[in-house]
């Protein structure tokens, strides 16, 4: 299998600053990062500003990944976000703190669960392939282009109840993929 | 916990998509709720798998090489809610979770709380864009809020004490979710004070998300 393990350049960076293994991640992510970015309207310049900050904090931050929590592309994923979503509002994204006195603790995980988590977002990319091409766009516009459904359904000039009718069948269609992949 | 956000607002918030104040309020209720941290994480990987699997747009020649000098930058003081927020008492700090707390001023008992009407105390916390309302309440326990419907989506989670109204009972870490439909009469109930934080979703957001139909996802 010639594909790069992600989750292991990123322990790779967080152990040992390993640059090498960070540029092989940024020719990776930055261009999908972009593709995001630039899908979900954060405008012009902003885009490459955004991919750069955001793979900054992937190095800054690669000693806190955990691979039994997340894919490398998860993890990636949620940084990104809250990137956008800082450069736009200005200010922090609100989000929990794991030391918080009020905190409600998870349940302790039984290990083998934890080991299913990035088998998990392995299993969601190879079933995403499989859907068709335009169950699989209306799933990226979901995520990528911070649309409702009736904008979306304006633009591609169908009835709002089309729209709606083939999300769920994309989503039906993606469940029963996940379902085969994982039991 | 009996009363969560809708699946909707929970993929909102995992692809980033949602409101400054309902990122507020859903975030607030995940410290609360091991369980809808659970859904959001399953989200994050159907975000994480779709950016795996975005076609690479080209970047500049020099995107890398710019990339790389940047690594050694100083780190930014990472500044934590905590270090710039004032120091709290007890019961603000088990009552509160972040990220609320830090938009308290200060401790429940020092607050400028403004009286909205007998037994209803509120504050008006400086969140989002223009339009989205963020209110904290304290309502005497056994008053009565007055009869009212929505302009939008309003969602109220519940920090301390308990309400009730036609939809049922709201306690800590519940969260209820009133669209413009329904007109009711909270209550709170006898005891406690209730605390709670309500968001009303901004004018122009109100066309609700596509997410709404990714719940069927959520059954994996």
């Amino acid at each position: 299998m010639a594909a790069p393990a992600y989750e292991e350049l990123l322990v790779a960076v967080g152990r040992h600053r390993d640059r090498a293994a960070f540029a092989e991640l940024f020719a990776h992510f930055a261009p999908r990062l972009k593709t995001y970015l630039t899908r979900i309207g954060s405008g012009g310049e902003m885009v490459e500003e955004v991919v750069q900050e955001a793979m900054l904090m992937v190095w800054r931050r690669a000693e806190t990944f955990d691979p039994a929590q997340a894919s490398a592309s998860t993890w990636i994923f949620t940084i990104a976000r809250n990137k956008r979503i800082d450069a736009l509002r200005r200010v922090r994204r609100p989000e929990i703190d794991p030391e918080d006195p009020a905190l409600v603790p998870d349940a302790p995980k039984p290990a083998d669960e934890a080991m299913a988590e990035s088998q998990r977002d392995a299993a969601i990319k190879r079933v995403l392939k499989t859907l068709p091409e335009e169950q699989a766009a209306l799933l990226r516009q979901a995520y990528f282009e911070d649309k409702s459904h009736s904008t979306i359904a304006a633009e591609s000039d169908l009835p709002l109840g089309t729209v709606k009718s083939r999300i769920r069948l994309a989503l039906a269609k993606l469940r029963q993929g996940l379902e085969r992949e994982l039991t | 916990m009996a009363h969560h956000p809708s699946d909707e607002y929970l993929m909102d918030y995992a692809a980033g998509s949602a409101s400054h104040s309902v990122d507020l309020l859903v975030a607030t209720h995940l410290a609360l709720c091991p369980e809808c941290r659970d859904k959001v994480a399953a989200y994050e990987h159907l975000g994480g798998a779709l950016l795996d699997s975005a076609s690479p747009s080209a970047i500049a020649p020099d995107a890398l090489s710019a990339m790389m000098a940047r690594l050694d930058e100083p780190m930014p003081s990472e500044q934590t809610p905590a270090s710039d927020s004032p120091r709290f008492d007890a019961r603000t700090l088990h009552m509160i979770p972040e990220p609320l707390r830090s938009h308290l001023a200060g401790n429940l008992d020092d607050l400028k709380w403004s009286s909205l009407t007998r037994g209803i105390d509120q504050i008006e916390l400086k969140v989002g864009l223009k339009g989205e309302k963020t209110r904290f309440y304290r309502i005497r326990g056994g008053q009565s809020v007055p009869q009212h419907t929505h302009a939008g989506n309003e969602l109220t989670l519940v920090l301390a004490g308990s309400f009730s109204d036609s939809t049922g009972r709201y306690a800590r870490g519940d969260v209820a979710i009133a669209d413009g439909d329904l007109d009711h009469q909270p209550v709170a109930d006898l005891g406690e004070d209730c605390y709670c934080l309500a968001v009303t979703d901004a004018p122009l957001r109100l066309t609700g998300p596509v997410g709404r139909f990714l719940n069927l996802f959520m059954r994996y």
